[in-house]
């Protein structure tokens, strides 16, 4: 039986959960649009292969989250009956899937910061995130190896995949500085020993991103503007309500039925 | 079964006697069940119907994963949607393994690939029937995966060592497709009243379209005859259908469903069930083009090629450019 941190504010640990799993079940979703679409078979076979690591790892998080919710929900539950002001993603992974390059850079820069992340949380003082983040490390680990090979291959290809991959990194990074600002339920995970701050993240995830962009000659934007919103809930696109409608839709439609 | 009328010399079997000193070699090994091997002899008729059917297998696995992908983002839980994402997944990689089995009788995967965007290579009839609700993803499961094992597991038997193998991995992992199938029908059938008429129009939709996966009787077919004399065709499409009917029936009976047909009896005399041919002038018009589906599956590939066609110039420059940097090196 995992060991729980009993000072953690139990409302900051849910939060921190449904960050978690939310992003790892939208990306996982938006990756899945993939499935029998992608430009080579060996390609549309790994984004199956992510999108199912990932929905693997959201089991993972919003099971827990459902446990510390204590409301006897299910991960079902808080995945397809919830609206989208309840949704703690990161906004990057609710945007659309775009043409390949433009998901292969949205994945570039969520596998590099899992990279990091997941690592640290393989120290948390909460045995239960320190098990999953160690699943999950594993995976992130070569996702972010497939991920940057692609982006440094289509970066460092044609002109004209070099310039897709400039505008989808252009397109992109606005939303990269939303991983790293730090709030009050950052603050409560921190103290209690159960996740880094993800300010601290920012150094080792420009170093990371900074190589990989230089050996595909890509240019990072000079604007470090972060669109905030998703982790908190205050403020999500527009684009997320609509995966929702087709993600939600058997769940709505038939209330109460099993499948 | 994912290959349909696949042509072979359309001459019939040529008698032993009319055999060169090569061929009649070759079919004394195939009659020993020998496994031929990419590099070993084999007369053209052989090496291009296999080609015609090895492809028309892949593509089938290929435009097989767009009906069920249409469910995909729509999965109603979480174990759902990862069940059918590694199923379709694992379509993919049939394809793969088959593309490769194709191209050593020497085909490359991109010429298959133009043939099929072309029209000039087929793929199984059924993937043009849509998917219009969740239970078509347990029907699909339970039938159209049903009927492509009655048509591989004997293919693992097959004469051409590569296809023989290939088929041995997929056969594998169609029976938990076929598995999980059945296994959604189950929970349709048992829920609530929706789920049942769900899964009862499942059935009712997708019970002739499988039945016109073994094809048209070919008790009369040359081209038929010459597959099975050169054992890359194992049963007669009649044996086939029925061994699928004589196994379904009992299975939608207990799921408590309804097989659309009013003549189904079973035949105690002949040991199998009596059951009513699908109405193939529409088996010939969907192979013509004219399924519900033809149109959109075919754009679709199209699409996913002609939109990924700077991904796969980017990677293959990539590639050339790291290679002229490894040889300026050294």
């Amino acid at each position: 039986m995992a060991e729980r941190s009993r000072d953690t504010d139990q409302d900051a640990l849910l939060q921190f959960l449904l960050r978690m799993g939310d992003s790892t079940l939208i990306l996982g979703h938006r990756v899945s649009e993939w499935c029998g679409h992608a430009p080579v078979l060996e390609e549309d076979i790994a984004l199956a292969n992510t999108a199912l690591d990932l929905i693997g790892q959201t089991q993972l998080w919003l099971e827990y989250a459902a446990e510390v919710q204590g409301e006897g929900k299910s991960a079902d539950d808080l995945a397809f009956l919830r609206d989208v002001w309840d949704f703690r993603n990161l906004l990057l992974v609710e945007l659309p899937n775009g043409d390949f390059g433009r998901t292969m850079m949205r994945q570039f820069l969520f596998d590099a910061r899992a990279s990091i992340l997941l690592p640290r949380l393989m120290q948390s003082a909460d045995t239960q995130v320190a098990e999953i983040a160690e699943k999950a490390a594993k995976e992130a680990a070569y996702h972010l190896e497939r991920s940057a090979g692609t982006v440094v291959g289509l970066g460092d290809g044609t002109a004209e995949s070099h310039d897709r991959m400039q505008a989808a990194l252009d397109y992109l990074y606005p939303y990269v500085g939303e991983m790293f600002v730090s709030d009050a339920t950052d603050a409560a995970l921190t103290a209690a020993g159960v996740a880094p701050d993800p300010a601290s993240l920012r150094g080792e995830y420009d170093a990371l991103i900074e190589r990989v962009l230089t050996e595909a000659t890509l240019e990072l934007p000079e604007n470090r503007f972060a669109r905030t919103g998703g982790r908190d809930g205050r403020m999500h696109t527009e684009h997320l309500g609509h995966l929702l409608c087709s993600m939600q839709w058997l769940q709505r439609a038939y209330p109460g039925n099993r499948w | 079964m994912y290959a349909q009328m696949v042509r072979s010399t359309g001459k019939g079997i040529t008698p032993r006697e009319e055999m060169s000193a090569q061929e009649r070699a070759f079919q004394d090994r195939v009659d020993r069940d020998d496994r031929i091997e990419p590099r070993d002899w084999m007369p053209e008729g052989y090496r291009k119907t296999l080609i015609r059917q090895i492809g028309q297998h892949a593509h089938s696995e290929i435009v097989g994963q767009l009906p069920e992908g249409n469910w995909i983002t729509r999965a109603p839980t979480l174990e759902r949607k990862t069940i059918l994402l590694a199923k379709v997944q694992d379509e993919a990689g049939h394809g793969l393994y088959l593309y490769a089995a194709a191209e050593t009788p020497g085909v490359s995967r991109d010429e298959m690939t133009e043939d099929l965007l072309s029209g000039r290579m087929k793929y199984s009839s059924i993937f043009n029937y849509p998917t219009l609700t969740w239970a078509d993803m347990g029907a699909v499961g339970w039938l159209v995966d049903g009927a492509a094992i009655m048509n591989q597991v004997p293919l693992q038997r097959t004469s051409y060592g590569p296809y023989a193998r290939a088929m041995v991995r997929i056969c594998k992992e169609e029976s938990f497709h076929q598995r999980q199938g059945y296994d959604i029908m189950m929970k349709m059938a048992q829920g609530s009243p929706e789920q049942r008429r769900m899964a009862q129009d499942a059935l009712d939709r997708f019970w002739y379209p499988s039945l016109m996966m073994f094809g048209p009787s070919d008790a009369e077919s040359v081209h038929s005859a010459q597959s099975m004399a050169w054992k890359i065709k194992i049963n007669t499409n009649d044996e086939l259908r029925q061994k699928f009917v004589d196994q379904t029936v009992p299975q939608a009976e207990y799921l408590g469903l309804t097989v659309p047909d009013e003549h189904l009896t079973w035949n105690e005399e002949r040991g199998h069930y009596d059951f009513s041919q699908p109405d193939w002038n529409e088996f010939f018009d969907v192979l013509k083009g004219n399924g519900p589906c033809n149109t959109d599956r075919l754009a679709a590939r199209r699409k996913a090629w002609d939109e990924g066609a700077w991904v796969r110039e980017g990677l293959l420059a990539h590639a050339r450019k790291k290679a002229a940097r490894h040889t300026a090196a050294e």
